[in-house]
């Protein structure tokens, strides 16, 4: 009998798996719906460059039906809930679309709304985000007119989608306003409620090397419980105080609201409840999760989008098989972290290996892992293209494996792995 | 790893005072860590917090998050920040005898 996938999001994750699953399964044995609420698939890695004018938002927004493949039904409707029980998802308007396998690839959502005031006076006057197309290019403008003073860059809490999104903007910044000629005139400072510049440990001492290198001041423990615009002042929830002229925040993230209209679901912050290996909801065998939208302790990010598509292709033609499922996910990520001057660098990671120094890939490639280079940046800029040509229509990266390599990768002597 | 003695009992705890092994604590621990951490008594709603710490890590292998002790614990975040002074989460987990939550990804 003809079997129905229902993927909900034509995103990063939901464009791979659909596309990935069109090429694994015939069309007479595996009808494809894919449902999203519109037709703008943003390369989002590309918001990071909107506020210093090095990309406009049309540029890294495309259609989100130019990227499937033939043979994928994309519905556009707002989603309102899942019945894990009947098995099917109600859309918008009521109608039910009924599933054999459901994959939840809805991403994260940002809730300013969550933090006093921040969207209040002052929000996309002298508060901005740039996570969002609009924001990115408000600030653009700000930017652009900024005539010194205090420039705050704060993300609110994890989790967040590209947990090294922040410090790059930080980086970038500390660039452009040097290019500006008016670097002197700005205080820039990073404040975190982490108690690093980053999550992992050699990750963070490497990054808070170079915010102390570009005289960027780092606020740790900073649990940020208003923003007062009017007054420019971000307050934390045990009373501290960061004034700030201009504030770039990344707000709290969140999964999208059907998700906890959904019982059973997801989290109590929206994230739908994954194996981490597997890939398959916790609670609904036929029901599987990818990218932004699990709850898994790996970063919320693209290349792990990429590489969970590889592992939760193969499952779900083993479920539908009857087969057993296998654990391939190890919660890889890899990521290049713009460092402004046209440098980056790169992190190579899973569950249980923190970001190591060496090179990439493995002991004789051309990228230096954790350390600043000119091919890290080429690289950064590169993946956009890669982006639309080699991950969305579901093929691999030569030499990239799924699962992360130690090759190449130099150990620190009794570190903890973190985790 | 070391072992200290904490309301007379030998119990076996990381470097920042985390207990290695939360099968050793006890009510009179709790007790004690809160008053080294600036907390003179454990009210009702401390306790409320540590309880829902502790089950939630025993439950389920990891502790959750400020954010997410804001929607579960029934005590805002911040109240949780009145009631454990710099980092609710950590003193917490600390006086709940479980260990320290870490802040993954």
């Amino acid at each position: 009998m003809r079997q129905r996938i229902v993927i909900l999001g034509a995103g990063t994750g939901g464009t791979m798996m659909a596309n990935r699953l069109r090429k694994a399964h015939s069309l007479d044995d595996v009808e494809i719906v894919v449902v999203d609420r519109d037709d703008d698939h943003v390369y989002q890695p590309g918001l990071l460059f909107v506020p210093f004018g090095l990309a406009r938002p049309a540029e890294i927004t495309r259609p989100r039906a130019t990227q499937l493949r033939n043979g994928i039904d994309l519905r556009r409707s707002e989603i309102d809930r899942v019945d894990l029980d009947a098995a099917a998802v109600h859309l918008a308007d009521g109608a039910p679309l009924a599933y054999d396998t459901l994959v939840i690839a809805t991403g994260a959502e940002l809730l300013p709304e969550d933090t006093e005031g921040m969207t209040g006076p002052g929000w996309g006057e002298r508060v901005f985000t740039f996570y969002e197309p609009a924001g990115a290019q408000g600030l653009a403008a700000a930017l652009a007119s900024f005539p010194g003073g205090r420039l705050v860059v704060n993300l609110v809490d994890m989790p967040i989608k590209c947990p090294v999104a922040p410090l790059e903007f930080a980086f970038l910044a500390d660039w452009y306003l040097h290019d500006r000629g008016i670097r002197e005139d700005v205080e820039l400072t990073f404040v975190t409620p982490l108690d690093g510049a980053f999550t992992k440990p050699l990750a963070s001492q490497r990054l808070s090397s170079l915010l102390d290198e570009k005289r960027i001041e780092l606020v740790t423990e900073f649990a940020a419980g208003e923003v007062d615009g009017a007054g420019g002042r971000l307050v934390s929830y045990d009373e501290r105080e960061v004034p700030f002229d201009l504030l770039v925040t990344v707000p709290l993230h969140g999964g999208p609201a059907y998700v906890g209209r959904s019982p059973g679901l997801g989290d109590e912050l929206g994230f739908v409840q994954t194996d981490p290996y597997t890939l398959q909801s916790k609670t609904a065998s036929n029901v599987f999760a990818i990218g932004d939208a699990t709850n898994l302790p790996t970063s919320k990010a693209g290349s792990v989008t990429h590489f969970e598509a590889d592992v939760l292709a193969d499952n779900i033609g083993r479920f539908m098989d009857g087969r057993p499922l296998e654990g391939g996910f190890d919660g890889h990520a890899n990521c290049f972290v713009e460092t402004g001057f046209k440098k980056a660098l790169l992190i190579d990671f899973n569950y249980d290996t923190e970001p190591l120094p060496g090179r990439f890939p493995g002991a004789a490639g051309p990228l230096p892992l954790l350390a600043e280079s000119r091919l890290n940046h080429m690289g950064k800029l590169m993946f956009q293209w890669f982006y639309w040509h080699v991950l969305l229509p579901g093929r691999d990266i030569p030499g990239i494996p799924t699962q992360m390599s130690m090759a190449g990768k130099r150990p620190a002597v009794g570190a903890d792995p973190g985790g | 790893m070391s072992v200290q003695t904490i309301a007379g009992s030998p119990v076996e705890v990381d470097p920042e005072g985390f207990l290695e092994d939360p099968k050793q604590w006890s009510e009179g621990i709790a007790e004690e860590i809160a008053h080294t951490n600036g907390i003179d008594t454990l009210t009702d709603r401390h306790w409320q917090v540590v309880r829902f710490m502790r089950t939630s890590y025993l439950e389920n292998g990891s502790a959750p998050s400020i954010r997410s002790l804001g929607k579960l614990s029934g005590v805002p975040i911040k109240e949780l920040y009145q009631l454990f002074p710099k980092g609710p989460a950590k003193l917490a987990a600390k006086i709940g005898g479980i260990p320290k939550p870490r802040g993954c990804i």
